[in-house]
């Protein structure tokens, strides 16, 4: 816990000391999420690339990061960067891959933000990008194991629905619930992803389907679970000082902060608590100055339905093992206390693992700029968005806040 | 799984050897070489008895790349009696019978082949505990 303690105090202090710069984003793209087969990874990049720095009105940033977790294992394609780079027409910037597993996309969102709080650059671009169709289902799931401990939990035949199984398992028991009490969060998603036209399943769907749907690891069954899907969104970075300087439209980043726990479930002292999300959650809310209480919607990680109840609590919206009772009594929709997954989320929209912290970032910002269309939240002013890598080894959580 | 790392991690798979930390005497595995209590290193070998109970459990009916012969199969968490928890299959039960709480023991089993000319890879799973039937005396008559 020193360690803990530490950690939040460089993170609140750095602010402060080192004069870091404030930072906005003023532009954003996506592709929608499916399955692209008429397009390639560098396409699907370059597209999102394109959408937003046409829409920040900028013609070529400093340098380019890009979120992705796969592309070396499923496609045989490394240095992705310099590919993206390259076919968006930026060849010459500096560009590099950034790998975090689920959460790659955030971690490059949270690499350009340093990059222009730094003051190393004035206007970077952050994209995140995965193919994740042109493999069979089952080498495409072996491929998103490699996010766990390769050697001690992916020898033992664990998929990555497995490990998410092991946890729901535990808090089924722990907390005496039942496995339909989760059907609020998948219910909740493909409700929001109805009016999302960049979203991957738009069908509603109702508790009952919840309840036949097919089992992949006990007790999680398809409806708990994120679809597979490709796609790509990306946002462009400024100064604060040189976004007001060339007249852009400005969502504020107000936090930025990541953190790490234990790659594998057994390594960890607490299974049921997600000790980076909390960490990281804690090190934003004090950058941001605020607390769970004045986070207006929140664009949480829901790979598995089991990963919605545990980030709610470890971010301080539930108390311990009441994570799933937000959904029990629809608080987590458009209009309830804490909406979350507001344009369909992981479950929905779908999740093309490298690129959906960046969905999440996009996303956010459209709520912020009133460009949320059928699914705008009145009046909001703070959304967060938190992604996570692995069953919870890597975090990133961000807070934006709507300009003026 | 690669050969080398077969090779290398051959004392944990089948003897359950982790580590022990000197300083604070909190049993490791899998070995790590630093006590994530209390941060010093920890190197001294350490062989776990292989007894436990089970913490959590999922029966997989969609196996990654390598497993699909396999299904369904139970995975489990097992917590080791001397602390540690560990990822393991369980094997000689069915997937009803297994519970959060049932007291296991490890053995050693083929987890799989890679294919006709690939290894084939032993590793730990956890069983049932036995236990000895005493009350009703086992009849060799196959007409009983």
């Amino acid at each position: 816990m020193r360690g803990v303690a530490l950690y939040i105090r460089s993170q609140t202090d750095r602010r402060l000391d080192r004069h870091l710069r404030d930072v906005s984003i003023i532009g954003i793209g996506q592709t929608p999420v499916g399955e692209h087969w008429d397009k390639p990874l560098r396409v699907l990049g370059t597209e999102a690339v394109r959408a937003a720095l046409a829409d920040a009105g900028v013609e070529c940033p400093e340098a380019l990061y890009v979120g992705n977790m796969l592309s070396g294992q499923l496609l045989g394609q490394e240095n992705v960067g310099a590919l993206i780079a390259d076919h968006a027409g930026l060849s010459g910037i500096e560009a590099y891959k950034i790998e975090a597993a689920c959460a790659s996309g955030a971690a490059a969102f949270r690499t350009a933000y340093m990059a222009v709080a730094s003051g190393l650059c004035d206007v970077v671009v952050a994209c995140g990008v995965e193919k994740m169709t042109d493999t069979l289902t089952d080498e495409t799931t072996g491929a998103l194991v490699a996010a766990a401990d390769a050697e001690f939990e992916g020898e033992h035949g664990l998929s990555f629905v497995g490990i998410n199984a092991l946890l729901m398992q535990r808090y089924l028991y722990e907390h005496g619930y039942d496995r339909q009490d989760f059907s609020g969060f998948a219910i909740n998603a493909h409700r929001n992803a109805a009016n999302n036209p960049n979203a991957m399943f738009r069908k509603k769907i109702s508790a009952e389907a919840f309840a036949r749907a097919k089992i992949i690891a006990e007790p999680v069954s398809l409806l708990d679970s994120s679809g597979i899907g490709d796609g790509a969104a990306a946002a462009v970075l400024a100064s604060a000082d040189w976004a007001r300087a060339h007249g852009k439209r400005q969502v504020r980043v107000a936090a930025s902060a990541a953190a790490t726990d234990a790659v594998a479930l057994h390594d960890r002292d607490d299974l049921l608590f997600l000790r980076a999300a909390w960490l990281s959650a804690r090190k934003a809310y004090a950058q941001a100055g605020v607390s769970p209480k004045d986070i207006d919607f929140f664009e949480l990680h829901d790979a598995f339905t089991i990963m919605s109840a545990l980030s709610l609590e470890a971010t301080g919206f539930a108390e311990r093992g009441q994570g799933v009772r937000l959904a029990m009594e629809d608080a987590i929709a458009l209009n309830g206390r804490i909406p979350i997954c507001t344009m369909g989320g992981l479950k929905a929209r779908g999740h093309p693992v490298g690129a959906t912290g960046m969905y999440q970032i996009v996303e956010a910002a459209q709520q912020l700029l009133g460009a949320a269309g059928a699914n705008q939240l009145p009046n909001c002013r703070l959304g967060m968005t938190q992604n996570i890598g692995g069953s919870g080894a890597t975090v990133v959580t961000h807070i934006l806040e709507r300009a003026g | 799984m690669r050969l080398a790392s077969y090779w290398r991690t051959r004392q944990q798979r089948l003897g359950l050897v982790g580590e022990i930390c000197p300083h604070c005497g909190k049993p490791l595995f899998p070995p790590r070489d630093v006590c994530p209590a209390c941060h010093g290193p920890a190197k001294e070998p350490y062989r776990f008895s292989g007894k436990g109970t089970v913490y959590s459990f999922s029966t997989v009916y969609s196996a990654p790349e390598g497993f699909e012969a396999y299904v369904p199969y139970v995975v489990a968490l097992v917590k080791l009696e001397e602390g540690p928890l560990v990822t393991a299959q369980l094997t000689d039960v069915s997937k009803e019978e297994v519970s959060i709480g049932m007291p296991v023991e490890m053995v050693t089993r083929k987890l799989r082949e890679d294919g006709d000319a690939g290894l084939v890879a032993y590793n730990f799973k956890f069983r049932p505990v036995l236990q000895a039937v005493i009350d009703e005396p086992v009849s060799l008559s196959a007409t009983a």
